[in-house]
């Protein structure tokens, strides 16, 4: 099920004085199962977009096609929506309340009107998706480590069964393991069950090492638009953009700089130490 | 002189189940021995979950030692009296920086902790603006927090915390939440503080090239001090940094794997400079 929006605007206080465009005619289809990474400075409307996507906040002008329907359309069932398509904010385990782990992710499936056989098989599945071992289902969600809780926050998501996943700057604050873990679930979850991934982070190195597809915002609109590599060429723009490009892509432009011909198109460790080999070995 | 000097610290707090009933008793800090001269430019990594934070809080007498000795410029952390010099002496900032910004106008809120210290009103107008220049927000100082990046954000909490006169500043994660250019400037206002204040900075982050330029760091472990050392002898010790789920910064990464792929470079690697150097030879 692709999203498409079409022309989509979003305005602050349009009828007062201080009214401010916080997204700008933006037209981008996003196919199925793809990984995409959302990068841009803050303020540049990323968090707009997304919940434009999700269906929280209306449009002023333009629309959000979810497989072919409009979302915003007076006859659309937002419940249609809200199965199809789930969101994980920012530091989800603010958000995990019940005693065990296991209670906190029947929660979604629950509210579905699902019966008690069909919620638990669920959120026993997005537990084992999400890497949980039994023995850990009926602690308190309160004594798990951060990538824990942050992951029985994915999982309660994952139990609502969505084919595309939101999940806004899911690692802030996590430790490098924990923050690995997270993107390497997040990864499979997009490889292995097909969802459609739209993730936000601030780490281009992230970015580069797993997104399929990258989108830039900048000033309310998607300015570039293109594979990880594609993307991080535009060295010059991103910085304009207060972005950046991965630290190994910053180091081959360098080194070119100081009379060393390596191509620089390498965006992870692994292509640039291919290319630094090729030209000097 | 020593402004910080900790001793045998280990703070332990007890685990109650959901009746309360105590289920058992943890150990945060197991036995801390941690110096730092006036004027260094620390740096602590560690795992979540590792202690990082509950040090932190010991240095501001937030939290006391359950045994064990801390000492902040001579003062003991536990001593009562002594908490106000001792907060005056080390200021904090924290992760999130709109928990911290209080003022609606930025000198406002800058002059919040002068204020409470009993300064006088014309002294505490200079404070306010040498505190901001510091950290290049002078410029703002008239504005609302509100429309301000988060790097600002940040940089305004930091100024909020010099304009106390600290000789000492610890941040708990001040860049977790920004995005790239709102991380290269806290850090860049935080090497200035350093370099041209004299102010003793430590640092928490999980950022591990936001490091590379302190003259020590400390890596925590399960509530103990597991690594020290400057960031060449650290960043070395690849295996170890990753068992304690840790990384190093990605142009380390890159020199260390053409290292083992028998090329001629320094064991540590930590700059593009230093990358471009070792290669043009």
């Amino acid at each position: 099920m692709p999203i498409i929006t079409d022309h989509l605007t979003y305005v602050y206080g349009a009828k007062s004085k201080s009214k401010k465009t916080a997204l700008d005619d933006v037209s981008v289809k996003i196919e199925d199962g793809q990984f995409i990474g959302l990068i841009g400075h803050t303020g540049s409307g990323k968090t707009t977009f997304l919940q434009l996507l999700a269906g929280l906040i209306k449009p002023f002008s333009g629309t959000v096609y979810l497989d072919g329907e409009d979302i915003f359309a007076k006859d659309y069932d937002m419940k249609t929506l809200r199965g199809k398509l789930g969101i994980v904010f920012q530091y989800p385990e603010h958000q995990l309340f019940e005693e065990t782990v296991f209670k906190d992710v029947c929660f979604g499936p629950k509210n579905l009107g699902l019966d008690e056989k069909e919620v638990q098989l669920r959120a026993y599945e997005a537990l084992k998706l999400t890497g949980f071992e039994d023995d850990n289902f009926y602690r308190s969600p309160f004594e798990l480590s951060g990538g824990q809780k942050r992951r029985a926050a994915i999982a309660g998501v994952l139990a609502m069964k969505p084919k595309i996943l939101i999940l806004d700057e899911p690692t802030a604050g996590l430790d490098p393991g924990g923050k690995k873990e997270i993107l390497d679930l997040v990864k499979s979850l997009c490889k292995n069950q097909g969802i459609t991934i739209i993730l936000v982070s601030h780490s281009m190195e992230d970015m580069a090492e797993y997104a399929d597809r990258i989108l830039v915002m900048n000033d309310a609109k998607i300015v570039l638009d293109g594979t990880p590599t594609e993307v991080f060429s535009h060295y010059d723009e991103l910085k304009g953009y207060g972005l950046n490009v991965p630290q190994v892509t910053l180091a081959m432009l360098q080194l070119r700089e100081c009379g060393i011909p390596v191509r620089t198109d390498a965006i992870t460790v692994e292509q640039a130490k291919k290319e630094i080999l090729r030209v000097l070995r | 002189m020593k402004i910080i000097k900790s001793k045998d610290v280990t703070f332990e707090y007890i685990k109650r189940d959901e009746n309360g009933e105590v289920e058992g008793i943890n150990k945060a800090l197991d036995n801390i021995n941690l110096d730092v001269k006036e004027g260094e430019f620390i740096s602590i990594l560690g795992a979540n979950g590792s202690g990082k934070s509950t040090f932190a809080k010991h240095i501001n007498s937030i939290l006391m030692p359950t045994e064990g000795t801390l000492w902040v410029d001579g003062m003991d952390t536990s001593d009562e009296d002594k908490i106000l010099d001792i907060r005056m002496t080390a200021g904090m900032v924290f992760q999130n920086p709109d928990n911290q910004i209080i003022g609606q106008v930025i000198e406002e809120d800058v002059a919040f902790g002068p204020e409470n210290m009993g300064v006088e009103t014309a002294q505490i107008r200079e404070r306010v603006d040498e505190a901001l220049k510091t950290v290049g927000m002078l410029d703002y100082k008239k504005n609302s927090p509100n429309k301000l990046s988060g790097g600002q954000k940040q940089r305004v909490s930091i100024a909020g915390v010099l304009a106390m006169h600290p000789k000492c500043i610890v941040l708990d994660e001040p860049t977790a939440m920004l995005d790239p250019a709102g991380r290269k400037e806290v850090i860049r206002a935080l090497r200035a503080l350093n370099d041209v204040e004299k102010i003793t900075i430590i640092l928490i982050t999980h950022y591990m090239e936001e490091t590379i330029y302190s003259d020590r760091i400390f890596v925590m472990n399960k509530g103990k001090i597991a690594m020290e050392g400057t960031p060449r002898e650290i960043f070395t010790r690849v295996e170890e940094l990753e068992e304690f789920r840790l990384e190093i910064p990605q142009i380390t990464r890159l020199a260390y794997e053409l290292r083992k792929e028998g090329m001629r470079i320094p064991e540590c690697v930590l700059t593009i400079k230093e990358l471009c150097d070792a290669l043009s030879r």
